[in-house]
């Protein structure tokens, strides 16, 4: 305690000295809010260009460039008995030949041409000549995809100004198609393959089918493992755990594995489930084992914030009545708690689905051109998907990763939005 | 779990259901037809059948899943042990699971080429095994459930106390929920020692652990495993440690300058727009953020250092700890936003009433009541930083440099970790296990940080409750 006292009567309000005083102490007081201003607009433009940037580059994947063709199914190349075993890349190229009689029978020039066809598009036609045979002989209307590079010019992102050596088109390979186009053959639908088709080395085929299927198996799985086995630890220690040592430890237990770095849960998936027992590698199930033991304690916390916000005055009637303790938690605590434990839930299911580094070390960045049947087939996962297109070289694979980062992000959105809408519709204040 | 056995697997669980629905209702029946004749049971009729269920479900289901678990270990075990003596002999680990999975994939009816006549033997002999694991479970799991229902059924009486047996099986059962985190740890650390075990009986301790140079990739001959230094962890280390700085110099002024505004001088309104904002960065999945980084800054900062002449590497530190640091941001300003908020009221007050300005209050009395919590938090979010994988993954090197400078590329524990066994299941060469002794470095590292920032905001947070 100092002994400075101050008489209000001798002190001076208007003297410069505490004027310019006054002013200093205001100015530093701007200046913080400032500080602070400035550190929230950062963070915000931050995430600004985050969407920014992945909707900029990620539209472009929304919609994919086809050709109209006429095609000839010659019966000659396909033989009826067997319509899966036709020579289709043939047909093809005679269809591009219809199309630009000009270019020369050399074969290296026919091919340059019909490599501006998707690798994907004999297998289109083959699909629907083996499911309906009747068309050989038939010229049959077709719209198939064109190659990415192709694709990237119609959507302008290969620049034509570039000189030719560096392009990636040559100028013919670019008049052709620019001929194609004068004559009302490119069209540009939405790309629904984005969603029905499974992962492929060429861009303009790959889709998500395989990733997304294989999320929700390991989603699934992680649900069903660690929703009861999350509940029934919480009930216990908030409700029934003696205070004591025991209960302690597995408290600090459950607080720290929340803070272990996910790659370690990779690195127990790996030596436990495929290296002791032997399990199947790459598989969503065994995915959703890892992410079951990374959304317990999320799940575990929130319970218990839930069933610690339930008034003990429910329990007291409750008992008051002649309820036993566990009638009390499962008939009336525990119905009561349910909306914030389903929000802690799915706020905890929502992490799991953007999880990455344990699935790639079990496996699921495999490279898997079918969708799964069950979960203990193959199969990718969203995150473990975007990470695999964000390798790729070719370029089209950009905007398929940042595509595919939306549509993750879309259901990241969704599932928080369910969570607030659940909070916010039976969440009960007391 | 093998694909063969999973309808015989199904059907078992199918039994199971059944079972304990009829012992369910045979034991409610029973219960009802006591009540009616005019004795009142000490238990409500639905414990009875409660009961019932339970002590059929439980460790039937147990069973199953054991079972489950456990049958292709020992079926490969009883195939091993039936093959020809001397087969594996002189071979390593890798050698021996590519004959077994060979032996698998003959089994499942795929054969490339012409294998050998003990391989077909041992195919067949699989197959046969698998087949009679399958049917045995299945008998086994009716046996038991025919058993365990005749057993309940026996219980009911008017002063048998099945609600306690309920309850009893009930506690029993969140008991074992609750150890579930115990085994969790229990199993991190035994998986993590044992690999790691194994790994510095190929490559000395010392080596590993003040080594100077890490090149995991180089011994393909046998002599070279031990070439010295090859595994050294130290500049894996470091440039953990350069990434996370730059990663805790972005993240700590804009969270904590945020968290101040967001609790002294922004509105209500302000706050509840602001705040989910900066949850949504904290809900980004990391792998998008290791994609803005190649996509975005790491381009950004390159064409900013080209034009003042700087040698900027392709994956610099700078950007994945700077994309880094953007993700700890609200991390860091929600620590510190609740540490602010549990300092008493009446600190505030009495700085106020003596004339000191909101900022003063804040900057001289509140923040350093919360240091505590505040450096916590950054503990917490510096843990983080050393065990977040995917942004470094994608962003950061692949080679390790001893080099603090941040324009450089480095690599980290996690990098390392995650290319040394991406692609790889065979765990026997010193690269594979190198990632579990890089794993275990990082589990502990972390631990210690976690139980440290935890155990400071807890005694601080009792201070003031």
């Amino acid at each position: 305690m100092t002994d400075q006292t101050v008489s209000s009567g001798s002190f001076d309000w208007t003297s410069p000295a505490f004027k310019s005083n006054v002013k200093r102490r205001k100015r530093s007081q701007f200046r913080l809010k400032l500080y602070g201003l400035t550190a929230i607009s950062i963070a915000f433009l931050m995430l600004a260009l985050l969407i920014g940037s992945l909707v900029s580059t990620g539209y472009h994947a929304f919609t994919q460039t086809h050709i109209k063709m006429n095609v000839y199914l010659d019966p000659q190349e396909i033989a009826a008995e067997n319509p899966g075993r036709g020579d289709y890349r043939s047909i093809l190229t005679e269809t591009m030949r219809a199309q630009f009689p000009e270019v020369a029978d050399e074969r290296a020039d026919l091919r340059r041409l019909t490599s501006m066809l998707s690798n994907g598009a004999q297998f289109t036609i083959r699909d629907a000549v083996v499911e309906n045979p009747r068309l050989i002989g038939q010229t049959v209307v077709f719209d198939v995809p064109v190659a990415d590079a192709y694709d990237q010019l119609n959507k302008g992102l290969i620049d034509r100004e570039t000189p030719e050596e560096f392009r990636r088109l040559k100028d013919d390979e670019i008049a052709n198609f620019d001929l194609l186009q004068e004559r009302g053959l490119v069209t540009r639908p939405l790309n629904t393959a984005l969603i029905t088709n499974a992962d492929s080395r060429f861009p303009e085929l790959a889709g998500l089918k395989g990733a997304i299927i294989g999320s929700f198996y390991a989603l699934l799985t992680c649900f069903i493992l660690s929703f009861p086995v999350g509940i029934g630890a919480a009930i216990y220690l908030e409700e029934f755990a003696p205070k004591n040592k025991v209960s302690d430890l597995i408290e600090i237990n459950i607080n720290n594995l929340a803070a272990v770095p996910s790659v370690v849960f990779g690195l127990l998936a790996l030596a436990v489930f495929l290296g002791w027992f032997g399990m199947q590698r790459s598989a969503p199930f065994v995915g959703g084992l890892t992410l079951a033991l990374m959304t317990l304690p999320t799940i575990i916390i929130a319970t218990r914030a839930a069933l610690k916000a339930v008034p003990p005055s429910i329990r007291e009637a409750a008992l008051g009545v002649g309820a036993s303790k566990q009638q009390v938690v499962f008939g009336h605590v525990l119905p009561l708690a349910m909306p914030g434990i389903l929000t802690g839930t799915i706020i905890g299911l929502a992490q799991a689905l953007g999880e990455t580094a344990p699935l790639l070390l079990i496996g699921m960045n495999a490279f898997i051109t079918s969708a799964p049947a069950t979960p203990f087939d193959s199969a990718t996962a969203l995150p473990t998907q975007i990470f695999i297109w964000a390798d790729s070289p070719e370029r089209g694979f950009v905007s398929r990763t940042s595509a595919a980062i939306l549509v993750l992000l879309t259901f990241l959105i969704t599932m928080n939005a369910v969570a607030i809408y659940l909070r916010s519709k039976f969440e009960r204040k007391w | 779990m093998d694909p063969t056995g999973t309808p015989m697997t199904l059907f078992a669980f199918l039994i199971l259901f059944v079972a304990v629905m009829v012992g369910y209702t045979i034991n409610l029946r029973a219960a009802r037809a006591i009540r009616a004749g005019g004795t009142k049971p000490h238990s409500l009729d639905e414990f009875h059948g409660g009961y019932a269920a339970l002590v059929i479900l439980v460790p039937t289901f147990f069973l199953i899943i054991l079972w489950v678990l456990f049958q292709p270990v020992v079926i490969e075990f009883l195939v091993k042990a039936g093959l020809p003596s001397g087969t594996f002999e002189g071979l390593g680990a890798g050698e021996i699971q590519l004959i077994m999975t060979e032996i698998r994939s003959i089994a499942g009816g795929r054969i490339f080429g012409t294998p050998e006549e003990w391989k077909l033997a041992a195919a067949d002999r699989l197959v046969s095994l698998q087949a009679t694991a399958s049917w045995l479970l299945v008998a086994i799991t009716a046996a038991m459930v025919a058993a365990l229902i005749l057993y309940t059924r026996r219980t009911v009486a008017a002063d048998f106390r099945a609600r306690h047996g309920v309850e009893r099986i009930v506690l029993a059962l969140m008991v074992g929920c609750a150890t579930v985190a115990i085994f969790v740890t229990v199993g991190i650390v035994g998986s993590l020692m044992f690999e790691t075990f194994r790994f510095f009986q190929m490559v000395p301790f010392w080596d590993f652990i003040l080594g100077t140079s890490w090149e995991p990739q180089i011994p393909i001959r046998e002599d070279q495993i031990a070439a010295e230094g090859a595994f050294g962890m130290l500049p894996v280390f470091l440039g953990t440690l350069v990434i996370a700085t730059i990663a805790m110099i972005v993240a700590t002024p804009i969270g904590l300058f945020s968290a101040i505004y967001l609790h002294e001088f922004a509105s209500p309104r302000v706050r509840s727009i602001v705040k989910p904002v900066l949850e949504i960065l904290a809900g980004v999945p990391t792998v998008v953020y290791g994609f803005f980084a190649i996509l975005v800054i790491a381009p950004a900062i390159r064409s900013f250092g080209a034009d003042l002449g700087l040698p900027i590497a392709p994956n610099t530190a700078l950007a994945a700890g700077s994309v880094m640091g953007i993700m700890l941001v609200p991390f860091i300003s929600s620590f510190a936003d609740d540490a602010l908020g549990a300092v008493p009221r009446s600190l505030r007050d009495g700085s106020l009433a003596l004339g000191s300005t909101p900022a003063e209050t804040v900057s001289k009395v509140l923040f350093p009541a919360a240091i505590p919590g505040i450096v916590g938090g950054i503990l917490l979010a510096v843990s983080r930083a050393i065990g977040e994988t995917m942004i470094v993954v994608m962003a950061a090197g692949l080679i390790a440099t001893m080099t603090i400078n941040p324009l450089d590329s480095v690599t980290t524990v996690t990098v390392q970790i995650v290319t040394l066994l991406i692609g790889d299941t065979a765990f026997d060469s010193p690269k594979t296990l190198a990632a579990f002794a890089l794993g275990m470095v990082l589990f502990l590292v972390t631990l210690v940080i976690n139980i440290f920032a935890l155990s400071i905001v807890r005694k601080y947070r009792e201070v003031y409750d």
